[in-house]
């Protein structure tokens, strides 16, 4: 489990730098353009595909974020035995899943 | 087992590291920030997030939050390249294109938030 936490923290944070940061600029910037943009913007994102696509950055982004402060603890010696490290992998997982699924149930 | 060691290199890997922690903790604030001022108001409506990019210092809490975003992308991308890509050419090529598109978000960004129409 810790490998794996370890390659989505990679493949999460892939995601994030080719999709996630120039969707985020753009949104932001539509957002505060014009009520007619920010309209256009949510009519775009409206779209099923578009919404799986949010919902699977938004993963990346809580993987991210709970992998994220897993390495920070991990790096100040806080869980680094065998058993506690593979433990918080898992809750790392099951975290940023459930988070997903809770706000990406709103996002639809 | 290593034969030979090189007394050579950038010697930027230690400073790496702790930036690379720094702009995460920096991110991470900023995330709770928002997401405190979103649940706070109960949801936030077109005028609220107007607004709310309009006060100076949500401003510069957005810059410094894209600066760190930005610094942990290039930090990110070059340990993937690094371990993925090993023909030099490529990589330097690769790592160029990185660049460019992350100063073009900072640009971007310095737009958005004190650019002529915001």
């Amino acid at each position: 489990m810790p490998g794996i936490v370890s390659i989505l923290h990679r493949a999460s944070g892939a995601l994030l730098v080719l999709a996630g940061i120039p969707l985020l600029l753009y949104a932001v910037s539509a957002s505060l353009a014009s009520p007619e943009a920010y309209a256009a913007m949510k009519a775009t994102f409206s779209y099923p595909v578009a919404k799986l696509g949010l919902i699977l950055l938004l993963w990346a982004y809580l993987h991210h974020f709970c992998a994220g402060i897993r390495y920070l603890l991990l790096d100040i010696h806080r869980g680094i035995e065998l058993e506690p490290a593979r433990r918080s992998s898992a809750v790392v997982m099951v975290l940023s899943l459930a988070l997903t699924v809770i706000l990406g149930a709103r996002l639809w | 087992m290593v034969t030979r060691r090189y007394a050579v290199g950038a010697h930027y890997g230690l400073m790496d590291w702790l930036l690379q922690r720094l702009s995460a903790v920096v991110m991470a604030v900023y995330t709770l920030l928002v997401l405190a001022i979103v649940l706070w108001n109960g949801g936030i409506d077109h005028a609220q997030w107007t607004d709310l990019f309009g006060h100076g210092g949500f401003k510069l809490a957005s810059f410094l939050f894209m600066v760190a975003l930005l610094y942990h992308a290039w930090i990110g991308v070059r340990d993937i390249l690094m371990d993925y890509i090993k023909p030099a050419g490529i990589r330097l090529f690769l790592e160029t294109l990185t660049v460019i598109a992350l100063i073009g978000y900072l640009g971007w960004t310095l737009q958005l938030l004190w650019g002529p129409s915001s």
